[in-house]
Order: structure tokens, then C-alpha cells, then sequence
């Protein structure tokens, strides 16, 4: 055995860190970070630092780092490889071996992996490109409350994507008034209708009360239509103790849906939400308020993809990703591929998705991809192409702002959904032939011709700031 | 206002509802989807009344491994014969999600 002795100083962080010779373990959880260096600092150098940094790492040599095993408990940059197309930056890969994360915590595995390094001097810029985390990891966390097989279930809604519809204005009604709103999008056909996430218990409507006339608008929907239907009840609070009282009221009212914004409530909120919901038979809607912040710059932050995986471990039933076509930024190569990180059991590697491990779900339930953003039924054809049927698909303007009202919308939403579902079963090409399955059916459903007169020419065709690497200059 | 036109909620069961009743060649064409997804038909029935319930009442057993549209029309039309008022639902059991990956309303009831 190596003897070690202790010498004070600064040692370069490669001696140490940089291990290209390492082969992962089947338990290691993998990073791929996108390293911008200072200009002077090698690609070596800067991936050692950044292993060092997130895992065991100080800026000098301490003597208490001889009474452990620093050589199992230290991260390691294994791989360094070229960002296709920019070659101010690099790929560094680093493994981190399991034990140097608690079990069953996103946050401690953030803390580490997007802590302190994220500052540090010796990178301009970072960003967390993708995260394999392995089965072992996997297993310890709660996951999804129910996922996606066990929602159809409890639904009642089989063969075709969900439909949904965010409430408007978004600040501003009364309770009854929205309840109103909910009623008349539910009793119109759609499956969901959802608080905007700014909602949460302000002077003109206090959570309370609206959750009391949701309630009411729910079941007098259900009773009309015969159909099982649901509200995302916004829990998100300032405290974890009215989160709470909010959602205990929400399953005495027999809700079946509340709703959480995981970044700004929160892992820590998002993990204990989720275990509650699994355990009282509630399904968790999740959004995702300031992601842009942190994902939308391709040098610095963290990926979407890594932030989807992070929550489908903490737990949650859907979660917004993108429409691809709509009003909001989403790369379609790159939205199918975290699409499918939410819903798949096994997703391979797959650089033209953006995706850089084999990911391993093991039995963790799938999480349904909510779909939602200036989005109206001339895009139906497109998003069911897209997304295909384990999604909600959400139109806000696309339903309230119909000439004849949220019921006829929610109807115009529901027959071109159908139509869409029934032509691709029928083998047709949706995004060749959506037009005309669109047209077809508006003959049968005045509300879907007003429909499709209302908003034959908006389109949203800006190209995207956060593109995928695959080519090189 | 007079170019608004009312909307009228009545009752609905699920998937394919908002479209016109299905004719006999599109029932055809979906039920050669539920098929080739690899999915086992099944035919429920229920009086309209009880149709927001989970639990419809099952036509014989789910015909496992039943490739033949045919077959799975032929007892569709047995069912309906044997209960002209009620729906009589397709389900398509997906035994890998081990949920249903299609279900929908074949026979609307009175």
C-alpha cells in the first residue's frame, strides 16, 4: 500500500483530480459539465478543479484529508472532449462516487453538484450539461406520486393526450368569478383546467375561497359530462406549513389534483409535497417558474434536462416542458429528448437529443409532459406528432380566447384533439395532412370552425437561443 | 351577440365522444390500431345512467393474443345485440404499461 505523508501547500489540482485512466462504476453518479476556462487555465486543470471543487476538494492541501480514504470518496474528471461548433468551451466529464451523497436527496446531490463551483475564479463560465444517476441512487428516491399509468387510471382517460387550460387573467378575478372560468372550460370538454403559478393566496382571492369554488365547478362539471375532471390547485405557499394546510383542504374537498412550482418552493418543499401526495392519493402537478433563469444560457447554468431528471426524482406527476411550437423557447430534438427522460423506463444516449448517458429508471413511474404556451388548435396536429399521448397538452388564450366563450374553446380543443388521435391511429400523417383532418372535422363542430377562422394566422417564428451542439464549424 | 352561438354541455364518455358516432370502415381502422399496438381487445357495457362509473359490466373475458378484426367486430355486434341500450366500450389492455392503452365508445346506448 502507498504511504501518504503530509506536505503543505498548493498542489495543481490535476495531481489529484484528473483520472483518465478511470473507468466509471456502475454506481458512480456522472456528470458532464460545459467548462468556459480564464484564458492561461488548461482544459485538465479546469475539469480537475471542477471535480475537486463539487466533491471533496479545498484550494489547499489540509492535513485532515490523510485520516480518510480520499481516493474512494474524491470525484474525478475522466473525459475532457471538444463542444462541437464553439471552441471557447469543453465537455468535462466527472464521476463522484455514490456515498458521498445522502440517499433519497436532490438537494444535497445539487448542493454539491451546482454549489460553490458554480463561483469559483478558475472557470469564467459553467454549465451542468447531463447527469447519470445511477439504479442504486434511483431506488432510494420516492419519485412520482402516482405517475403515469396509475393517472390514466384514476382519470379515466386512455388512448389520447390530456387537455388543459391555465385560467386568465392570471392576477386579478375574484373566486367566483374563476370558478366560473374553471366550470365553463371543464363542462366544454377539457380534462383540466390549472391555476396560473403566480396564483397563490393574494388579497383579491384568497386560496380558500378559491379552492371552495373550484370544488363546486369540478363536480357540477363531472355531473353535467359524466367525465372525471380535475383543477391544479396551487399549494405553493410561503411556508411549508400552509402548503400543507392548503393541500389537507384541497383532499377534504376531494380534489383530485393540486400543484407545486418545484424551483421556487424548492426541492426540499417538492420532495415532502410529493411523499404526501403519493400518500394521500393525490396527483402533483408540477411548474416550473425561474428555469429560464438558470437553463437558458448555453454557457452557464443548468440544463433543462438535468432540472427534469432532478424533479422526476423529488416527485411529481407532470411538469411543463415546452411546446416546441409554441410562444416559449424549446429545441425539438431537445425537448423530445427530456420528454422522454420524464417518461421513459430506459432512455440510451443520444447526442442529437442532447442526451450524453444511458439513464436507468429502474421501476420509477413516468411523469406526464405538459405541453403549454401560445399554443391553439392549429397546433394540435404538430404536438400530437410531437409528444404523442402521454401529455397534456394546455391552451390558455387557446380556449378562453374564443369568440363564443371557454365551452365552446374547450369543445373546439377536444373534437381537433380527437380528430388528430383518430387520424394518426388511421395511419395518416398528422404534419402533413393536419389541415385537412382539422378542416374535416370542423364540418361536425361550428365551435371548431369559429376556431379555426379565430386564429388561422398567428405564428411564432423566432429561432431559438439555447440550440443544441451537434455540428461542427 | 348574435353571432354567438350557446353551448349546450351533455354527457360524454371519454376518448372519441366529441367526434360523430363512428360508421362501420373507421370502427374497423381503429380497432386494426388497438392490434398492431400489440394491445388485447376487451368489450364492457353499461346502462348510460351508470356510465361515469370505473367499472363497467365485462362481455365475456379480454380475448388475449385476438388478432382477426373480424372477430373482435363480430362480438362487439354481439354485445350490442344482447344489450341495444347500453354503450358498449373497446378497451385495448396494454399489458406492458399494465394500464389500457385505448379505450373508447363503440356502441353509443339510449
Amino acid at each position: 500500500m502507498a504511504v501518504k505523508k503530509y506536505e503543505a501547500g498548493v498542489k495543481d489540482y490535476r495531481q489529484t483530480y484528473w483520472a483518465p485512466e478511470y473507468v466509471p462504476l456502475d454506481s458512480d453518479i456522472l456528470a458532464c459539465f460545459k467548462i468556459t476556462p480564464q484564458p492561461g487555465v488548461d482544459r485538465e486543470e479546469a475539469a480537475a478543479a471542477v471535480a475537486a471543487e463539487s466533491s471533496t476538494g479545498t484550494w489547499t492541501t489540509v492535513w485532515t484529508d490523510l485520516l480518510t480514504d480520499m481516493d474512494y470518496y474524491k470525484g474525478r474528471a475522466y473525459r475532457i472532449e471538444d463542444v462541437p461548433g464553439d471552441d471557447t468551451c469543453f465537455y468535462a466529464f466527472v464521476a463522484y462516487p455514490i456515498d458521498l451523497f445522502e440517499e433519497g436527496s436532490v438537494v444535497n446531490v445539487f448542493t454539491s453538484l451546482v454549489g460553490n463551483v458554480f463561483g469559483f475564479k478558475a472557470v469564467r463560465a459553467l454549465r451542468l450539461e447531463d447527469v447519470r444517476f445511477p439504479l442504486a441512487y434511483v431506488k432510494t428516491c420516492n419519485g412520482p406520486p402516482h405517475g403515469i399509468q396509475v393517472e390514466r387510471d384514476k382519470m379515466n382517460k386512455y388512448g389520447r393526450p390530456m387537455l388543459g387550460c391555465t385560467i386568465k387573467p392570471k392576477l386579478g378575478l375574484s373566486a367566483k368569478n374563476y370558478g366560473r372560468a374553471v366550470y365553463e372550460c371543464l363542462r366544454g370538454g377539457l380534462d383540466f383546467t390549472k391555476d396560473d403559478e403566480n396564483v397563490n393566496s393574494q388579497p383579491f382571492m384568497r386560496w380558500r375561497d378559491r379552492f371552495l369554488f373550484v370544488a363546486d365547478a369540478i363536480h357540477t362539471a363531472e355531473a353535467e359530462t359524466g367525465e372525471r375532471k380535475g383543477h391544479y390547485l396551487n399549494v405553493t405557499a410561503p411556508s411549508p406549513e400552509e402548503m400543507y394546510e392548503r393541500a389537507e383542504f384541497a383532499k377534504e374537498l376531494n380534489m383530485p389534483i393540486i400543484m407545486h412550482d418545484f424551483l421556487t418552493g424548492g426541492f426540499c418543499a417538492n420532495t415532502g409535497l410529493a411523499r404526501w401526495c403519493r400518500k394521500n392519493g393525490i396527483l402533483l402537478h408540477i411548474h416550473r417558474a425561474m428555469h429560464a433563469v438558470v437553463d437558458r444560457n448555453p454557457h452557464h447554468g443548468i440544463h433543462f434536462r438535468v432540472l427534469a431528471k432532478a424533479l422526476r426524482l423529488s416527485g411529481g406527476d407532470h411538469l411543463h416542458t415546452g411546446t416546441v411550437v409554441g410562444k416559449l423557447e424549446g429545441d425539438r430534438g431537445a425537448t423530445q429528448g427530456w420528454v422522454d427522460l420524464l417518461r421513459e423506463s430506459f432512455v440510451p444516449e443520444d447526442r442529437s437529443r442532447g442526451i450524453f448517458f444511458d439513464q436507468d429508471w429502474g421501476s420509477m413511474p413516468g411523469v406526464f409532459a405538459v405541453a403549454s404556451g401560445g399554443i391553439h388548435v392549429w397546433h394540435m396536429p404538430a404536438l400530437l406528432a410531437i409528444f404523442g399521448d402521454d401529455a397534456v397538452f394546455q391552451f390558455g388564450g387557446g380556449t378562453l380566447g374564443h369568440p363564443w366563450g371557454n365551452a365552446a374553446g374547450a369543445a373546439a380543443n377536444r373534437v381537433a384533439l380527437e380528430a388528430c388521435v383518430e387520424a394518426r391511429n388511421e395511419g395518416r400523417d398528422l404534419e402533413r395532412e393536419g389541415k385537412d383532418v382539422l378542416t374535416n372535422a370542423a364540418k361536425d363542430s361550428p365551435e371548431l370552425k369559429i376556431a379555426l377562422e379565430t386564429w388561422k394566422e398567428i405564428k411564432f417564428e423566432f429561432d431559438t437561443v439555447d440550440k443544441l451542439d451537434v455540428v461542427n464549424r | 351577440m348574435a353571432d354567438i352561438q350557446d353551448y349546450n354541455s351533455t354527457p360524454k364518455y371519454e376518448t372519441f365522444s366529441y367526434l360523430p358516432a363512428m360508421g362501420p370502415e373507421k370502427m374497423r381502422r381503429q380497432i386494426a390500431y388497438l392490434v398492431s399496438q400489440g394491445w388485447n381487445p376487451g368489450i364492457e357495457h353499461v346502462e348510460p345512467e351508470r356510465a361515469s362509473k370505473y367499472y363497467w359490466y365485462m362481455w365475456k373475458l379480454p380475448m388475449f393474443g385476438e388478432q382477426s378484426v373480424d372477430t373482435v367486430i363480430a362480438e362487439l355486434e354481439a354485445c350490442h345485440r344482447a344489450h341495444p341500450d347500453h354503450h358498449v366500450r373497446l378497451i385495448g389492455y396494454d399489458n406492458y404499461s399494465q394500464s389500457q392503452g385505448s379505450s373508447f365508445v363503440v356502441f353509443r346506448g339510449r
